[in-house]
Formats: structure tokens, sequence, C-alpha cells
């Protein structure tokens, strides 16, 4: 299937014999070449975890090679459920002896085919780590373990006033969503992974246990010594397994407001977006959809959308704050030509103005039964995003190739929601080329190939790109300090 | 016009806590386990904030049974828009064999020293399942009551409610004063956010025992032991169909 990105992992040919003989020699990595070292190393690690700790199950293998990427599975040799740090550090002081690949498992709902085990090795599933650990209310910060996700974490603190407000599309582990450097709707007003974690536990290749801000400290801001918690942030699981992370909280929104607009083009919308700011509004969810996308759901949702750039609009604050940034936002929408403002405060109104936005990935996918959609994520700064999403649509259309738009507009981050035939060999190929020209163009207007997915197994040759060659011998050098023997999630990031 | 709505709320071992049976199997672990507001008591409170707002009852009163630590129960409750809070003492072992019978003995005594016209109370709660006392309220007190609420709407002295059964959905219209019991999709209750956790510090809560309400909780039930549920047998393998219908003959199953 996915052939274009066989490419990134050695070059091969696009020829569907090689393609299957490759995959076949790679994908059943030999567990026979090494397989004493194999049998050893698992005898050891059923002595940590027990017999129900580890697997050596072909389908469980499978499960854990692969993500919600499109990148095709990668199964590790073994697949084990530590459930302790001590364990995990037990573990992975194995491995290295052994010298086994180890990658991190947290709810396998990447983007980027970071879990593909590329050399085999051994997939530390953390989930069975599952507890919410101190929680602090008056400080505003909570620390979990891997196996918590987003949401399990909302659902506890519902009663303290209190969440997490970084929100990907997945309910994903939080320690995934540290190690890719995750974000969500609203980032524009909360911030991304980034700003919002404070101390992480991590276990290094060699086993060595590590507190990225010192163990238990939680302080809100901090000046000492090298910021190792923002290493770690975004690394993939290529620094170190993140066993603990102490997180930031913000309080629930006393009340909150949505509204909807459209607008003639997008270079109005993004205006309108640029302005917001400007103004001082504190907007904490600004989503962008084309035409194309709004024709996608006027069509699966029967609703009479306008088909026209629209922007979706959240408001957080006080019932008083909420009515003053109301207006002022309908007084931009006006002035950049925006019409059909409509706004709503009860939850059920609001959900029905945003409907379009939640079933846009289903709505993509409706456009064409039977096929499959992928997702691409750049970002630039936000005066470049018309320019970039106005010779995106061109390129789609010249192309053939149907990719609605989706954004969160307020970053200047989008995703062109890429529905194709994963049989059609030709159409995966230009895609695939497609994505590419779409990272460099973002590459070219001062903004990143990758705005919240990660780096994975298919962007390596643009982070190269990205950041360039001396800062990528840094990367290597941090890479090599920390993991010489490059055990850590092999072939991903660098 | 309803005047007073009471809310029952209960505090439940929390919905996402894996429950594990004491070693001495008469009961439940609950010392250090995470206890939150039973979640459709929550829906209760929700639909009767929900009528304050639109300013169809004047006061929202929620009620808890139990020892010092309802009060949080009732402070969220407080949190989501009640008025105040009444915090029935019952502590010990009084607390561990109350049950429906009891609680809604104290509810109707309640209803009438506080001139409620208006009883909402979740349709069961998650930890034993009962769905009685919303039942058991209403006799006592001779009132109507509509349980499985997914809709309530207020018709001037008229309650007229949407009821989910089996068959579908039933609408019955009730006089007041009722009792209604909340099902899953009457509403999705709010979040308590922090300024009305704040809010909510200051609001009273009145402590009374169930003796001053002329309510006595002896139970006439005696729990003789809790178990596990038994563990789930490992399946068996066959290697043709013939041996499949032997085997579910063996079984009896067919």
């Amino acid at each position: 299937m996915v052939l274009a990105y066989l490419r990134r992992i050695g070059s091969l040919h696009t020829n569907p014999v090689y393609r299957f003989a490759h995959e076949y020699s790679v994908g059943r990595r030999n567990y026979s070449a090494r397989g004493s070292t194999l049998e050893q190393a698992v005898a050891a690690f059923r002595s940590v975890v027990g017999e129900d700790g580890v697997s050596l199950g072909t389908a469980v293998r499978d499960q854990h090679g692969r993500d919600e990427s499109m990148h095709r599975c990668c199964p590790p040799d073994v697949v084990v459920w530590p459930c302790s740090v001590e364990e995990v550090s037990a573990l992975a002081k194995i491995c290295y002896q052994h010298q086994l690949p180890i990658i991190p498992f947290g709810t396998g709902t990447g983007l980027e085919g970071g879990v593909g085990a590329v050399k085999g090795g051994v997939c530390f599933n953390l989930g069975k780590m599952d507890c919410i650990l101190d929680l602090h209310q008056e400080d505003f910060d909570v620390t979990v373990e891997p196996g918590v996700t987003r949401k399990a974490l909302n659902a506890s603190l519902r009663d303290t006033g209190l969440w997490f407000p970084v929100d990907p599309g997945a309910d994903a582990s939080l320690c995934g969503m540290v190690a890719t450097s995750a974000s969500g709707t609203n980032a524009v007003r909360y911030g991304t992974m980034r700003e919002n974690v404070l101390n992480l536990e991590v276990v290094l290749a060699d086993g060595t246990v590590i507190h990225t801000a010192g163990r238990g400290r939680r302080p809100r801001k901090t000046s000492a010594g090298y910021n190792l918690t923002n290493l770690f942030v975004g690394s993939e699981g290529t620094l170190g397994l993140l066993t603990k992370a102490t997180l930031r909280l913000s309080g629930i929104p006393e009340a909150v407001v949505s509204a909807v607009c459209s607008f003639p083009s997008v270079q109005a919308a993004v205006d309108s977006t640029v302005q917001l700011l400007q103004a001082g509004v504190p907007i904490a969810r600004i989503e962008f959809l084309d035409d194309v996308m709004m024709d996608a759901c006027r069509c699966y949702s029967s609703l009479p959308y306008v088909v026209a750039p629209t922007l979706f609009l959240e408001f957080h604050g006080s019932k008083s704050s909420l009515e003053e940034q109301v207006t002022v936002a309908e007084d931009i929408t006006r002035g950049n030509a925006g019409s059909d403002f409509s706004w709503a405060r009860d939850a059920e109104t609001r959900e029905r103005l945003w409907k379009a936005r939640h079933d846009a990935w289903y709505a993509a996918l409706a456009l064409r039964p039977g096929c499959k959609a992928y997702s691409t994520d750049v970002c630039v700064p936000i005066s470049n995003l018309p320019q970039v999403v106005v010779e995106t649509k061109r390129d789609l259309m010249q192309n053939h190739l149907t990719g609605p738009i989706a954004g969160h507009v307020g970053d200047g981050n989008f995703h062109c929601l890429m529905v194709l035939d994963p049989n059609d060999a030709d159409e995966v190929q230009r895609v695939h080329q497609f994505t590419e020209r779409l990272a460099r163009r973002a590459l070219a207007l001062d903004g990143t190939c990758t705005g919240e997915h990660g780096i994975g197994l298919g962007k390596k040759a643009l982070l190269c790109e990205e950041v360039g060659p001396q800062t990528i011998k840094v990367m290597h050098s941090l890479k090599a300090a920390m993991d010489p023997a490059n055990l850590m999630n092999p072939g991903k990031v660098l | 016009m309803a005047a007073r709505v009471l809310v029952g709320v209960k505090r439940v071992i929390d919905y996402a806590v894996k429950v594990r049976v004491k070693p001495d199997n008469t009961g439940v672990v609950t010392d250090g386990v995470k206890h939150s507001m039973n979640p459709f008591c929550e829906i209760a409170v929700e639909e009767a904030v929900k009528l304050k707002e639109k300013q169809l009852v004047k006061e929202v009163v929620a009620v808890s049974c139990g020892p010092q630590q309802v009060q949080e129960t009732i402070r969220t409750a407080l949190a989501m828009g009640a008025d105040r809070g009444i915090h029935v003492e019952v502590s010990g072992k009084d607390y561990d064999a109350l049950g429906p019978l009891q609680v809604s003995k104290i509810m109707a005594a309640l209803a009438k020293k506080e001139e409620a016209n208006l009883i909402i109370l979740g349709k069961q709660a998650i930890d034993d399942d009962c769905n009685q006392t919303g039942q058991m309220t209403a006799a006592l007190l001779d009132w109507p009551q509509g349980t499985f609420a997914s809709e309530v709407v207020l018709e001037g002295d008229k309650l007229k409610v949407v009821r989910e059964v089996d068959g579908g959905l039933e609408t019955v219209k009730l006089d007041m004063p009722a009792v209604v019991t909340a099902d899953l999709r009457l509403n999705t209750p709010r979040y308590a956010t922090l300024p009305n956790i704040m809010k909510a510090k200051k609001k009273k809560i009145s402590v009374v025992k169930p003796g001053d309400l002329g309510v006595d909780v002896a139970s006439r039930l005696e729990v003789l032991r809790v178990e596990e549920p038994p563990q789930r047998k490992a399946g068996v393998k066959v290697e043709t169909v013939e041996d499949l219908v032997s085997k579910l003959k063996e079984g009896g199953r067919i």
C-alpha cells in the first residue's frame, strides 16, 4: 500500500513486486537473525514483569507495529508491559545489555509512524502505568503516568474546576502527547505541550532514571540549568522513555460562546483572524474550513451550509467578558466582508453551529466512499497563510487530488485531509509528491513541515531542510550523547 | 408554579475506579478510593439548575445522606448551581446498611419539612444499581412519578415527562407535586468551574439527623457475602464443525 513511504526507509523502487519482497523480509524482521540474544533477553524480561508482562504473539506484535498513520506495520520482536518506573528501568537495562532497540508505546494513535519497529526490537507498552498522581489544585499542576489519556485526566478532574486543555483529535496518552509535542484546537489560547509541561521523569536507554526538573519539583517557572524538560518534549521516543509527566492545568472556562462566519475569500478569513488577535481578543479557538470542506459537510450532514471559506470561533471567559468579545469579533468579521455571523451560548446550539467542524474528517471520507484519509500538517506564520493555502488549493486542482482543508488558523497551522484510494499506486504516488511540495512550500514561507504531528518516519529529510545542516549536526550530537548505541526508537526524527 | 426542588445526590465510588472486593468478603474497598457524585445524580442536579435558570423554580436544595465526606458531594452540587444543601448525618454501621427504603423515608420527610413541589433524583446509583429510591419516595408521599426521564417540561402546574421505556418513549403528564428520576439522555451536566466552586464555599449546608426527621434507619437487610464475578474461563478450540456441534449438544446448548 504505502509504497511512497517505503522510499523514506530506504531508497526502493516503486515496483510492487520489489515492494512486496522487501516488506516480507523487513516487516517480518528475522527473529532468528539474533535468535539466541532475543531468547536470553525475553527470559530476563519474564523475570522482571512475569509471564503476563511479555508477549511474542504475532497478532500482539502486529498491533504494536502500527499507529493511525498510513505507514505500513513494522512489528517489534517482542512486546513488554512494565507496571512501574523500576520495571521500565530494569527492562531497559536488559535491552541495553543485549543491544536491542527500545520502542515506547502509549495509545498507538500517532500520525507519523512513530511506533514502527524498523529495526525490530522491544516495544514497551506503558499502558499499565495508568495512575494520576499528585494533583495540586491551588498550584494548577498534576503528575500523570503514560497510561493516562487526556480524556481520562479531564474526567477525573471534572469536580475540581480544572482541565488540561491540549486536545489533539485522538484520546491520546498524555506522555505520548509530550513525546510528539502535540497540540490541539485551542493552542491559540492555551498553548501546545511545549508550554504545558513542568517536569518529566525519563528512563534513558541504559536504564538510568532522571527527573528533568528535579524529583517532585513543580515551580511555575525556573531558570535552573539547561531546559531538559523541553528537550524531551517532541523527542518522539528517540532520547528516552517518558514515565511521568507533570502538567500545567487551566481553569475550566466559566462560560463558552461559539460563533460561525463565512467569507468571500481565504484572505478575508485570515485577515479577520489576524485582526482578532491584534485586538487582544483572548479567543480560545479559531478553526478554518475551506469551501471544498464546507461543500463536503453540506453533503454529509444535509445542512444548508454556505459553501465558502468559513471560520469557526470559540470564546471562553466570564459571562460579561464574552459579550464584549463577541461584539468585537462581529465588527471585525463584518469589516472583512464576513457574512452570516451566527453565535450561540447554550451547549446544544453551540454543538449544532460547530457540527461541520466536528464532522470534517468523516465528511471528507464520505466524498469518496471506500477510500482512506491522510492528514497533512504544515504550519507557517499567520501572515503567510493565505498564500500557502491558495497555492496548495491550486496544486490540488491541477493534480486532481481530493484534499479538503481544515486548519487551526490562529496558529497558521492547517491540514489537507487527503482522501485517496490506497490500492491506486499512481494516486498514492501523486499524494506523496503533493505532500512533499506542500512541506517545501511551507518551508519557503518561513514555516515548518510539521505543526503538530511530528517527524516520525516520513519527514526526516524535510527536517534536515527545515533546520539546516549545522543545526541537524547539533541534534545528532545530542542524540549521540544521550543514546550512543541508537537503541531508542531508531529510524525516527533523525 | 413550582417553588422548591429537592435533588438527591449520592456519594459513590468514581466510575473510573477498578472496584476491588475486601479480603473478608464483607464489601468492597472504599478506603483511599476516589469517590464522586453518582453520574445520574449529576444529571438530576443539572436539570434542577436548568429549571431555575429558566425561572420556573425558585430554589434548588441538594440533599445527601451519609458521613462527613458527603458534604464534598453537596458542595459539587452547589458549584453546579444549587442554592443550599442539607446533609443528613448517617455514619458507621448505619451508613453501611443505608439503602433505598431508608433514603426514601428521609426524602419524603424532607419534602414535607421543606415544602418542596418537585423531587428530582438519579434513576439509580452506580454502586448498588437499585433503581428504587425515586419510586419508593413517590409511594410514601403518594405523589405521581415520572421515572427514566429523558425530557422534562414544566407546563404551569403540570409536568410533562418523556420516559425511556423498553418499547421506546412514553410521554406522561403529572400533577405537581411529583417525583422525577433522571435517565442518561435527559441532559449533559455542566462542569463545576473555579469561580463557581469559590462561590459554593459560601453557600449554606445545614446538618440534620434522621431521628430529627422521625426516620428510623435500621435496615431489614443483612449482607451475607460479597464476591467478585467468577473469572472468565479459557475457551476451547475445536478442529471441525462436527466437534463444535457435538460440544454444543453436550453442553445442552442445542
